[in-house]
């Protein structure tokens, strides 16, 4: 290989620079491990099971959005049989009244930034 | 597997049968089951106000003996947090007053009615039969349902301002600026707009949705605000007309606005 020294180098300052974010987060002790949503809520069960809530919620308020907004659908009807209101600000934010906690906990973690917020009023957090 | 024309044709219809029978058992028990919190919206989700082709008609001999009223004006943008800026090219209006002759510039006599030249009528979203803003909309944000309302949808809205252009009546307003700053008393119900985004009169579907009448017609104190389906013969609305002379605004247009005015 010719300018091997030159090339090893090279890459030695080329992959620090890339992995930058990682070890100044690392040394500066602050590493991100998992987010953990709170719940708070005094109530059994959710409009879907915790799992398929977990990797699918944005779907289904896109589906509730469609539903209520373009079809004038607004009861949704558990697997359960229960009846919910499909709504983010009266049925999800009921129980998921701490948003910073809940909601943001997570979108932080997964750097997203759902646009939900931009027009739907979020409740007022209690202190806790 | 290999499946025959016959045995197809079979399992489709009694597959369809029980997609057909499954469908009325489940609109049998909607209103079976009421959350305890949520008691009063769910209940009121079961019975919605329903029609065929909803319209508004105002009485304006009746509006505007109450001189300076703006009860409506002020309800309806309170509910649906309609932003008051100061300078008046922001303006975001739903309901709004309007001079005679620029509601009505079609209207041409020179001497007419003095009470009725000089009123100041009320203005909505005409939710025409014919709407221009909804051929015009490229993203289908704005459309009409089937019950006649003109419904918009904002999370699809792009800010393209067609809908302005095309609509006769300047029923529709324009975000410029970030609105929540400029909303009084923000309504937790109902969500704000963004920057870049158009709104107008609903004829509050979502009120409607809970069997409750738009918010307007529920703060007139004087009924000079009528609400009904124009295809039900028995309606209130309907009963007006056929009682009153009435005019629309614009309706050279085609656009077959349906708020009327009912001027004797």
């Amino acid at each position: 290989m010719y300018d091997a020294g030159k090339i090893i180098i090279g890459l030695v300052v080329f992959i620090a620079l890339v992995s930058y974010p990682i070890w100044y987060d690392a040394a500066r002790g602050d590493i991100p491990t998992s987010a953990d949503p709170k719940i708070v809520t005094s109530e059994k069960e959710c409009v879907a099971p915790t799992e398929y809530m977990k990797a699918n919620h944005m779907d289904l308020l896109n589906q509730w959005r469609d539903d209520v907004v373009r079809k004038g659908v607004r009861v949704y009807t558990a697997e359960s049989g229960r009846k919910f209101e499909m709504s983010l600000t009266h049925t999800c934010m009921d129980c998921h009244s701490n948003k910073s906690e809940f909601c943001d906990e997570c979108h932080n973690y997964a750097g997203v930034d759902p646009y939900c917020w931009d027009c739907h009023i979020e409740p007022e957090e209690v202190q806790r | 597997m290999t499946i025959d024309k016959r045995k197809f044709i079979k399992t489709a219809g009694l597959a369809s049968l029980a997609g057909l029978a499954g469908k009325n058992i489940l609109g049998q028990d909607v209103s079976e089951v009421i959350e305890p919190g949520s008691f009063d919206r769910l209940s009121g989700l079961q019975s919605p106000l329903k029609a065929e082709r909803w319209a508004m008609a105002v009485d304006i001999k009746k509006c505007q003996k109450q001189h300076d009223c703006t009860k409506c004006i002020d309800a309806c943008h309170h509910l649906h947090n309609v932003p008051e800026f100061d300078n008046p090219k922001d303006e975001i209006k739903w309901i709004w007053k309007e001079p005679f002759e620029h509601a009505f510039h079609e209207q041409e006599n020179k001497f007419q009615k003095t009470d009725l030249i000089h009123s100041t009528p009320l203005l909505f979203c005409n939710h025409c039969d014919n709407p221009p803003c909804v051929s015009v909309c490229p993203t289908r944000a704005t459309w009409k349902r089937e019950d006649g309302i003109v419904m918009m949808d904002w999370h699809r809205c792009i800010g393209c301002r067609y809908c302005m252009a095309g609509c006769p009546y300047g029923s529709r307003s324009f975000n410029w600026r970030d609105p929540r700053p400029f909303i009084k008393d923000q309504q937790q119900d109902f969500p704000t707009r963004m920057r870049g985004v158009v709104e107008k009169c609903t004829f509050c579907d979502e009120r409607l949705a809970m069997g409750l009448l738009p918010a307007c017609v529920e703060a007139c104190d004087v009924g000079a605000l009528v609400f009904g389906d124009l295809e039900d013969a028995e309606s209130d609305i309907r009963k007006l007309l056929n009682d009153n002379f009435s005019i629309r605004r614009k309706p050279g247009l085609g656009t077959q606005p349906e708020v009327y005015y009912i001027i004797s």
